[in-house]
């Protein structure tokens, strides 16, 4: 903590806003990718304190945000089937499914927990040999680590009542359908810190290369974002394109060579709906044929999905950063994040909850 | 503002039908926050509605329409207990049934008196448990000076409730002179809050296992009431007192911005959270200022009585770390503005269901 306090020293940061006010001749756009970002930004009211021509834009970094709706149904099927311990990081209790959320599927006495890691995941199926216990593998690459390695202890363990519900996602892929879109604002991205301190920033390189654009590997303490801003304005400024690292205290090029090694050994990429953007070609995750048996999809006879999405909110302009929260008519009136119309509003990582609970101001 | 063509070539906006909670009772109604709010409103207001609820305290005041001389009101209060685990570093269940209901009682100026309690057991509860608690609440009541004069027990078979529920009433009485309440509050006036932030909170996680590291913390459970009698003597002006228990500092900010029809502006710098609790909080992913306490009170009051009611804080065991956190600036439908380190500001809302940890 002693530490973090100089990441969040008031006259510092404030400094270095002034440099960036400075340097800046031109409005520039700038995506933040990460949830964390985005709830940081809205926490300490970065965004505020910025110059005016610069904006700051919500990226479909909240994991519980872009989680399809499919596979959260497939969820709550599988919670309510006796027998089941279903568990799950604490965000994704409250995420509506297209009739119910898995605080219904508690309170009708369905056995659901939060759990931190997923390996307390596979401790519960230790603790309990006559449930099912299922993990719901949600995140990006910095989850992504984790819920390999709770695979290949339950298999070490010879658990046969533990599988996971894989639904991770990858950034880059996402990245790569931003950019690429013909709508595309977005003129430089802060990169997702934690994401980068397992994957390493060697994958961003032939993005920055290929669409001409910044990439700033940035962290979540206000005064990292806000070097992360000046790093990629200066840039913008200049017409440069490169990747540069304002986490190295976390963050190296390579990255977590053991994690990614668990990652790969587990998973493969395969095609993946995100909820509010559509199929992004190879973002997923899902278990390779070797572990095919700890797939909460093979364990359990799940049936036909019939989604319902309704069509009042915006929230797949929203995660594309092409409209803001407080654009959208039911921001505040029909969407609030007691009833979340959205996922958006459902996480706090999400960009709605975090300009609903730090901004309803404007 | 929305722009049409900025729908792309991608799926078109989606979004889930919203789920309003409103057929069955979910862990989120007990949170204190705005779903407990929304209930309590929705059903149990609707039903009882009447001038003395209707205020909207924690309390209630009756006029028992004496005689002028003896003019003023009975406070009542009514709290149920069912923290889990019953036992927890600083405090057990019955430690804060006896200061849940008191503290309730003394917010609106009253002198708590009597206390009724209703016990709840679970068919195969240890006795010897139930001794200690009992030895607990005796403790209290003898701290807060306050009798137990009236009981009941009743045991459910196992598994139809969990372990100990225990529900308390409590009397007191306040002269007709002090008016305090959570509608008092006024532009000029100064926020006060009389220790650190969250260390309840932290110490039920921290018995229940949750943390997943062991910390320093104790709970803060303990009877306000002597403490508060010292800054009613000191500054009989005071307007309002709120125990920030289930939601927190903010959402009580909020219940009383709501109930005064005021915006209340709070420094971040100025709040106090010791440091144990900052750092759990920052590991799980919670927020100080949603977190519940049950040894603090809020106390909001005229601007030029501030130096003396911190000082009458401060000679109290309870009160030491009081500080000044903020100020009611302006009329408004009520809100709560938090001016960050940085000078930015960001609007305090209630705390929406049951707190959650963040994912990253």
């Amino acid at each position: 903590m002693e530490f973090l306090k100089n990441y969040r020293n008031a006259e510092l940061i404030k400094s270095l806003l002034n440099q960036i006010r400075k340097i800046t001749t031109r409005p520039w756009k700038l995506m933040e990718i990460c949830g964390g970002q985005t709830h940081a930004i809205m926490q300490y009211g970065i965004d505020q304190l910025l110059p005016e021509n610069i904006e700051l834009i919500h990226g479909p970094g909240c994991p519980v945000c872009v989680t399809a709706l499919e596979l959260i149904d497939k969820a709550l099927i599988i919670a309510q089937q006796p027998g089941v311990i279903f568990t799950s990081f604490g965000d994704m209790l409250r995420v509506p499914g297209s009739h119910h959320d898995l605080f219904s599927v508690r309170a009708q006495g369905g056995d659901v927990r939060v759990v931190y890691s997923p390996l307390d995941a596979v401790k519960i199926a230790q603790a309990n040999p006559k449930k099912e216990v299922v993990f719901f593998a949600i995140g990006f690459e910095t989850t992504a680590p984790a819920a390999a390695m709770s695979v290949l202890h339950a298999q070490k363990l010879g658990l046969i009542n533990f599988t996971i519900l894989p639904a991770n996602v990858l950034v880059p892929p996402a990245m790569h359908t931003i950019l690429g879109s013909p709508n595309n604002q977005i003129q430089a991205f802060l990169g997702a810190g934690h994401v980068c301190a397992v994957m390493g920033y060697w994958e961003y390189e032939p993005i920055a290369k290929q669409y001409g654009i910044p990439i700033v590997v940035t962290g979540f303490e206000p005064l990292d974002l806000v070097n992360g801003i000046f790093m990629a304005v200066k840039q913008l400024e200049i017409g440069n394109h490169l990747v540069e690292n304002a986490y190295p205290r976390v963050v190296t090029r390579t990255g977590n060579r053991t994690a990614q090694g668990i990652m790969e050994k587990v998973f493969q990429p395969v095609d993946r709906k995100w909820r509010g953007i559509g199929i992004i070609p190879q973002s997923g995750l899902d278990l390779r044929t070797e572990y095919a048996q700890f797939d909460a999809e093979n364990r359990f006879e799940i049936g036909l999905i019939d989604v319902m999405e309704s069509s009042l909110c915006i929230a797949g302009q929203v995660l594309q950063g092409l409209t803001k929260p407080f654009d959208c008519p039911a921001f505040g009136n029909e969407c609030t994040p007691q009833t979340p119309l959205g996922a958006p509003m459902v996480s706090s990582e999400g960009a709605c909850a975090a300009y609903y609970r730090y901004m309803r101001a404007r | 503002m929305m722009n049409n063509s900025n729908i792309n070539h991608l799926q078109g906006p989606v979004c889930s039908l919203p789920l309003q909670h409103n057929d069955q009772i979910v862990i989120g109604h007990g949170s204190g926050g705005q779903m407990t709010n929304d209930l309590i409103k929705n059903v149990f207001y609707q039903k009882f509605s009447n001038p003395i609820l209707d205020m909207n305290n924690d309390a209630a005041l009756i006029d028992l329409l004496l005689d002028n001389d003896k003019k003023g009101f009975l406070v009542t209060a009514i709290d149920a207990h069912i923290v889990s685990p019953l036992f927890f570093s600083g405090g057990d269940i019955g430690r804060l049934a006896i200061c849940g209901t008191v503290n309730d009682v003394a917010m609106l100026g009253a002198k708590p008196l009597y206390i009724t309690a209703s016990f709840i057991i679970e068919e195969g509860f240890s006795i010897n448990a139930l001794e200690k608690i009992a030895s607990s609440m005796q403790l209290a009541c003898q701290e807060a000076n306050v009798k137990i004069v009236a009981g009941d027990t009743k045991v459910t078979e196992k598994g139809k409730s969990d372990g100990l529920f225990i529900s308390t009433t409590g009397i007191g009485w306040v002269p007709a002179s002090r008016q305090i309440g959570g509608q008092f509050a006024r532009p000029g006036d100064a926020v006060i809050i009389s220790g650190t932030l969250g260390d309840h909170g932290i110490a039920v996680l921290e018995a229940r296992g949750d943390l997943g590291f062991h910390s320093t913390i104790q709970s803060d459970v303990a009877p306000l009431n002597e403490m508060i009698e010292i800054l009613l003597t000191e500054v009989p002006n005071t307007h309002v007192l709120r125990d920030p228990t289930r939601g927190g500092l903010a959402t009580s900010l909020v219940e009383i911005a709501y109930q005064s029809e005021v915006t209340i502006q709070i420094d971040e710098t100025s709040l106090p959270i010791r440091p144990t609790v900052q750092t759990a909080c920052e590991m799980l992913g919670f927020d100080p200022l949603y977190i519940g306490n049950e040894g603090k009170v809020i106390v909001i009051l005229p601007e030029a009585d501030v130096d003396n009611a911190l000082e009458a804080l401060r000679s109290h065991p309870y009160g030491k770390a009081a500080v000044r956190i903020g100020s009611v600036v302006q009329n408004s439908p009520g809100r709560v503005l938090l001016t960050t380190p940085l000078g930015s500001n960001r609007i305090l809302e209630m705390l929406a269901g049951e707190i959650l940890p963040r994912i990253c």
